[in-house]
């Protein structure tokens, strides 16, 4: 059994509220502490069952910057948020907390705030500060910076990207090899910086939910499902079940098209061509569900603040459910080709592998982190939608190696199903959309979403008109990136793409 | 190895005969949309003012440009009158930038073949090196679904290379960010003569949902010059499949189109 002291109380300070995904919280009921508690706090709740689901910056007053942190606690299933004002820098918390690592990075880059002792402060996304008023005004060559290095008469770097040899998004990879063996791997992102949060600023508008589902094309359901989620909660919208349950069917039609994808590739990359062949063409099945629901393969203009764009009559949801059925027919009739091939599975055992240990740590998320053993998963931990109503069970695997990260998306795939089976049994009438009013002022809402690659964070925060001060984005890619790095130590470097795609990270939704 | 067979059997052949055959495309596809500016009421503004990439102007004629156009529901949904709605239209590839831009009447003009010469070099067998340059990774998925066994690309003799060195041309996804830039423009110098550039998607040809941000280019041919736009955010996989038959000339228009021109190396000057 979990142990339970885990929500965030700053003693002889006042003891911080509890709130749950998608509640708007009012500005002043943040507590503003000094950076001695904020970082005692962080780190005690996070040494026990807490996770960091957010730190970022944002301006604060008088030319400071204001640190905020989202700490969620799956054990109680609430979350607790806390801030702090730094200028010029502050004793990082990454040396003690290692899941802090990659967004401390990422408030030095866009705040030049330094975390004192951090081990790896390198950019993350090369591009100018947002905080005006600092010398460093023009951005970083991307791809050019201080990288891991070793030395030794058989020591060699191999150095791939930004332009892959696949069909696939840019990225920096260095390895340090010795021989065949890669000793570390160190990944150095940004090409597709296209300044989405930035632009977020000010909003909402007419374009933020168009900026919201292309942040991560083939997360576009997750990501606008969390914002729509912060929307309602600041315009104080109530979802009608209809929407609740097509929401739901969405997400997981994303999960399934895209977990069946993986699964294809990873048999690809072992060259094990039958699975790659079919699960290739299945994958669009599922697309094509999406795409009947609302006219785009991605679900693109399907979630919309207030419910859903586009509304299902009966003949359609029993074409939906016939088509499903065969399409996962077809799915666990491919899998099982690749589940047999003992050829398979000598390359997916023992590859790539994590512990446990090392993925609390890094504080990794999703089918990754669920294939290392950690029961992680926001559908149960913070449901939102209709995962109040119909739990989906969590699926986890302990081995951590790449055949867990397979195994375990199969399982899910099956999850998915019979979710979706039971939705398209009993869909309840009503209208889909109840829409949101103006958003409330000086308020903050955290939403979070479980995506098909693990957990999105969304959070929004309104200044005195309603519009959005700040709009943090974190995609699970976020966590994970750094997991791929651990995951590549003493492999073999030609194992590499089979790591990554056990992976299958996001570039654009790290860069935003 | 029994199970192997079966499996085969049961999973069938699922190459569509495109284009021998028309698709079969989602009855709620937005394709090309259809303007119909009897309709608009006088001084009404509704569909551009509900469009996130000001594709659409309404001063004056209406008119709507295919290159910026998200293909998302919010003009039609923004419209009280009906003057504005997706048809499913998947052919939307064009030769000419320009062309993408349409008002009330105006008839689409299809990309057209490859100019004579460069068809000789390239029109039997064309290979690309696809960069994405910063953008959703749609268009990218998109791509890639070419090479299933539902398109199966090869079979038209076109074929995605690991190496520019070992490419024909260039197929860019994305808004091109500052960032991918270099990168960018040192994989078009890599590509022998003759060369060819297919922009693919809303940000490769206009930056898409991010235009105008600071951190990007708007577009590919702010960087190299384009031969094939291929609208849409993401383009549907038939789409792009038309855009690239169209270039290779393996769809034929009944009328006649413009030829594409590719980049022949430039004579030594001095």
């Amino acid at each position: 059994m979990k142990p339970r002291a885990c929500l965030v109380s700053v003693e002889m300070v006042t003891p911080l509220s509890s709130f749950h995904t998608g509640e708007a919280i009012p500005l002043r009921e943040i507590p503003n502490l000094s950076i001695a508690e904020f970082r005692t706090a962080i780190l005690s709740a996070v040494s026990s069952t807490c996770s960091l689901a957010a730190l970022f910056g944002m301006p604060g007053e008088n030319g400071h910057v204001r640190l905020i942190a989202v700490v969620a606690d799956s054990v109680t299933n609430s979350l607790s948020i806390l801030s702090t004002k730094v200028d010029q820098s502050y004793p990082c918390l990454t040396l003690e907390c290692p899941q802090a690592h990659w967004f401390e990075r990422e408030i030095a880059e866009q705040w030049q705030v330094r975390p004192e002792g951090h081990p790896w402060l390198k950019p993350i996304r090369f591009h100018a500060p947002y905080r005006s008023g600092n010398s460093l005004s023009s951005a970083p060559v991307p791809g050019v910076t201080d990288f891991f290095a070793m030395a030794g008469p058989e020591v060699h770097e191999v150095a791939v990207g930004p332009v892959h040899a696949g069909i696939i998004e840019p990225g920096h990879f260095r390895f340090q090899c010795h021989g065949e063996d890669v000793f570390h791997l160190e990944i150095s992102l940004g090409y597709q910086h296209r300044g989405v949060e930035r632009a977020l600023v000010g909003g909402p508008g007419k374009r933020t939910i168009h900026l919201v589902e292309t942040l991560c094309g083939d997360t576009s359901i997750g990501h606008s499902t969390a914002y729509c989620e912060a929307i309602e909660a600041l315009g104080g919208a109530a979802i009608p079940a209809r929407a609740q349950v097509l929401r739901g069917v969405a997400l997981e039609l994303e999960r399934l098209a895209n977990h069946t994808g993986d699964l294809g590739a990873l048999a690809g990359d072992v060259g094990y061509l039958p699975t790659a062949a079919y699960c290739g063409r299945i994958r669009g099945d599922f697309l094509n569900l999406t795409a009947a629901l609302c006219g785009s393969r991605f679900g693109r203009g399907l979630i919309r603040p207030g419910g859903v764009g586009f509304d299902v009559g009966k003949p359609l949801v029993a074409e939906l459910q016939q088509r499903l059925e065969a399409a996962l027919k077809d799915v666990e009739d491919a899998l099982a080709l690749l589940w047999s091939a003992a050829s398979v599975q000598a390359r997916f055992e023992h590859t790539g592998t994590i512990t446990r240990e090392t993925c609390e740590a890094l504080g990794l998320v999703g089918p990754a982190a669920r294939a290392c053993g950690v029961e992680r998963d926001i559908r149960q931990d913070f449901p939102s939608g209709i995962f109040r109503f119909a739990q989906i069970p969590i699926s986890k695997w302990p081995s951590g190696d790449v055949f867990a990260r397979a195994w375990l998306r199969w399982l899910e795939i099956q999850h998915s199903g019979a979710f979706l089976g039971e939705q398209f049994a009993s869909v309840p009438d009503g209208p889909i959309l109840s829409p949101a009013g103006p958003l409330l002022g000086d308020h903050l809402v955290v939403s979070l979403v479980e995506g098909w690659r693990g957990e999105i964070c969304h959070v929004a925060i309104t200044d005195a008109d309603g519009r959005f001060a700040r709009y943090k984005i974190v995609d699970p890619s976020f966590h994970n990136w750094m997991g791929l790095a651990i995951a590549m130590r003493n492999q073999q470097i030609s194992d590499f793409p089979l790591c990554n795609k056990s992976f299958n990270l996001s570039y654009c939704g790290h860069d935003l | 190895m029994p199970s192997l067979i079966l499996t085969r059997l049961r999973q069938g052949k699922r190459t569509l005969s495109f284009p021998e055959t028309e698709p079969v495309l989602p009855e709620r596809f937005r394709g090309l949309p259809m303007l119909d500016q009897a309709r608009c009421p006088s001084g009404c503004t509704s569909c551009a003012d509900a469009c996130p990439t000001d594709a659409i102007t309404s001063n004056g004629d209406l008119q709507i440009d295919l290159g910026r156009c998200l293909f998302c529901p919010e003009c039609a949904n923004a419209c009280p009158e009906g003057a504005i709605r997706f048809t499913s239209q998947y052919q939307l590839a064009a030769s000419n930038r320009n062309d993408l831009v349409l008002t009330e009447g105006e008839t689409l003009q299809l990309a057209g073949r490859l100019a004579e010469q460069t068809h000789r070099i390239l029109g039997r067998s064309l290979k690309l090196r696809q960069v994405s340059a910063g953008g959703c990774n749609g268009c990218e998925a998109d791509v890639n679904v070419l090479n299933t066994v539902v398109f199966d690309l090869g079979r038209f003799g076109i074929q995605f290379v690991a190496s520019p060195r070992h490419a024909d041309g260039l197929l860019i996804t994305g808004a091109v960010t500052q960032n991918m830039r270099l990168a960018l423009e040192k994989t078009y110098q890599a590509v022998p003569y003759p060369k060819i550039v297919i922009a693919v998607g809303a940000c490769a040809i206009s930056g898409g949902p991010f235009r105008d941000h600071p951190e990007v280019l708007n577009g590919s041919d702010s960087i190299v010059p384009v031969d094939l736009y291929v609208p849409g955010c993401p383009p549907h996989p038939v789409t792009i499949l038309d855009g690239l038959l169209r270039l290779v000339g393996k769809i034929k228009e009944s009328r006649a189109t413009p030829q594409v021109a590719a980049v022949l190396k430039p004579k030594e000057t001095g």
